[in-house]
């Protein structure tokens, strides 16, 4: 499992990238071998408002659909279209995957550190 | 090959009469634009064509066939009769009532035998398939909150252990779909349930057995909760086969149904069946059904519900398969039907006991007409997968269960062996999944490469869905 020191991670598997007033979200590399080969993604519109919890994108696998959640509130300000045609890059790519890109934040769940996630992943696979 | 491609012009299987009227040909206006791509075949050719096809597929007459969820039991022949007698086939849908008394009789007959089997009090024949009825169901149930100026309701429950239609059916009724987690025995958690309720919920959408065969034993309280929130009880059918004639879904406190003719009633199923699912409802839904019912003792008529929701399908639904379904259900009668449930019970739990010794089932009681493996363990051991074992099946030509689901399992194995299997053909199974566990551990690698004696080995089922390809192109 890949992990990346100057990255957030939540309790559902996305990272989490501070970039000033912005916040990066994607998902981690233990999401993507989870899910497996990921075929489809869903993802939200510029402009949507997303809250802390709240799913606001779906990715598919061969095996399912999963939700995808928000680790902060705030408005979504660019999406990664890219991904639409080639959801594989979150496979092959994770960090390099992000999902979207969220402003206005008001809010954070309370995020872990690269060991934190790491320690909490392992305490799953338990 | 594909039949486009064997195609050639001019060749045809049909010799039309001489034309005994005057020739009228279509204004310019009216003709098409592109070609029409009709296949030419000679007669021999197709019949090949579609032999080779079926050659290379797996049906119930091929082998056993144990897809969970599916209820892939036998579907006599006696049905195929009936359903083949002039006087059902080769009628008109606009035909007079008088002229068609015997079908309507069917159509009477049916809907009284299935809501007898189900608790319920009227049912429409007219969706074509198990999500067709969800939808129906559902636009009743949001048919009777608006009739009483209810507004509000807006959120249906579905457990996290739902059939994949039941959410996306809500969805498409315009209802959002509120997910409430299973407990750790596979059942609805009642506490989350309560949780969740409130004068926003129009429903709950429940199958039980659930998905993982388990009779649900709090269904009474289960109901109630909902009802007493105000919200309508939603049966999903899938899962009936597992208790005909011993409990209903109405005693159990639901108020709409839809029934999968295709799986439980012996129909045919897969391919494009056509299915049926069929909605039951109790008498306060009665008024919102869909499309004609049929009415009347010694004369039969049909009449349409009085705020009935519209039509959802053209005319009368897939009423050949009604026929084959009361072919069915006359055949068995009250006894044979209660049996046909209790086989189907007793050969899960006899297939279920004989796996155990070795593979891991996910919750390891008495279950109903089917029960799921989860082979999370042996993929940690061994780095064989669910879906190795399944491919490995086909080696020995039996259909895999359903695989991967539900989701609440991990790398689940979801075997419904129904009751139209025998005991030999159950050990036979045995045999066979007890060897490719064997396998498993000795050389994964064989079966990592399973199948090799298909018409075709691993389908690259990530590229398929990534680009798939689903329309022939012509060189117009």
């Amino acid at each position: 499992m890949e992990l990346r020191a100057e990255l957030k991670y939540s309790k559902s598997h996305e990272w989490v990238k501070e970039e000033g007033d912005i916040v990066v979200i994607g998902l981690t590399d233990y999401a993507q071998s989870e899910l497996g080969d990921l075929v489809f993604v869903n993802l939200p519109e510029e402009g949507d408002e997303v809250n802390v919890g709240d799913s606001f994108a779906d990715v598919e696998s061969v095996k399912a659909v999963s939700d995808v959640y928000a680790p902060v509130s705030g408005v979504i300000c660019e999406v990664n279209e890219e991904l639409l045609d080639a959801p594989e890059k979150m496979n092959e790519a994770p960090y390099d995957a992000w999902l979207v890109k969220v402003k206005d934040i008001t809010e954070k769940e309370e995020l872990l550190t690269a060991e934190e996630y790491q320690a909490f992943v392992e305490s799953e696979q338990d | 090959m594909l039949i486009f491609e064997k195609s050639r012009p001019g060749r045809g299987c049909s010799t039309l009469p001489a034309c005994d009227v005057e020739v009228v040909r279509p204004k310019e206006r009216d003709k098409r634009e592109l070609k029409l791509h009709m296949p030419e075949l000679s007669e021999v050719e197709l019949s090949r064509h579609y032999t080779e096809l079926a050659k290379k597929s797996h049906g119930v007459n091929d082998g056993f066939y144990p897809l969970g969820s599916c209820t892939m039991k036998y579907n006599p022949r006696i049905n195929e009769e009936i359903a083949a007698l002039p006087g059902f086939k080769e009628i008109h849908p606009l035909q007079p009532e008088h002229t068609v008394q015997g079908c309507l009789e069917v159509l009477k007959r049916s809907e009284e035998a299935l809501c007898e089997i189900t608790g319920m009090d009227a049912m429409t024949l007219q969706p074509a398939a198990g999500a067709h009825g969800e939808f129906t169901g559902l636009l009743l149930m949001k048919a009777y909150h608006h009739s009483r100026g209810d507004q509000k309701r807006t959120k249906i429950i579905v457990p996290d252990s739902a059939h994949g239609t039941n959410p996306a059916s809500a969805a498409m009724a315009g209802y959002s779909v509120v997910s409430i987690p299973s407990g750790p025995d596979g059942c609805v958690d009642l506490k989350k349930l309560r949780e969740a309720v409130g004068d926003d919920i129009a429903g709950l959408m429940l199958t039980n057995p659930n998905t993982v065969g388990l009779f649900d034993k709090n269904i009474l309280e289960i109901t109630d909760i909902v009802h007493e929130c105000g919200g309508l009880c939603y049966y999903d059918g899938a899962n009936l086969n597992a208790v005909m004639g011993t409990v209903r879904p109405g005693d159990m406190g639901f108020d709409v149904i839809h029934l999968n003719l295709h799986k439980t009633f012996s129909t045919p199923h897969g391919g494009g069946g056509p299915g049926s699912g069929p909605v039951g409802c109790k008498a306060c839904l009665a008024e919102f059904l869909p499309s004609v019912r049929v009415d009347g003792e010694e004369v039969l008529r049909l009449t349409k519900a009085e705020h009935g929701i519209g039509e959802v399908k053209s005319f009368y639904g897939n009423f050949l398969v009604v026929v084959r379904a009361l072919t069915y259900i006359m055949t068995l009668g009250r006894e044979g039907i209660t049996e046909a449930s209790q086989n189907a019970v007793l050969n899960a739990n006899y297939m279920m006991h004989k796996l155990k010794e070795q593979y891991q089932m996910a919750y390891d009681e008495v279950c109903m007409h089917e029960f799921v493996m989860s082979l999370s363990d042996l993929k940690k051991s061994t780095g064989v997968s669910a879906m190795d074992i399944a491919k490995g099946l086909l080696d020995h030509e039996i259909h895999p269960p359903t695989m991967y689901f539900p989701l609440i399992v991990e790398e689940a194995l979801m075997v419904e062996p129904t009751e139209t299997e025998s005991k030999e053909t159950i050990d036979e199974a045995v045999g066979v999944f007890r060897e490719l566990y064997e396998l498993a551990v000795k050389d994964a690698e064989r079966l990592h490469n399973a199948p090799v004696s298909t018409p075709v080995g691993r389908l690259d089922e990530v590229k398929a869905a990534r680009h798939p390809v689903l329309r022939y192109s012509f060189d117009v």
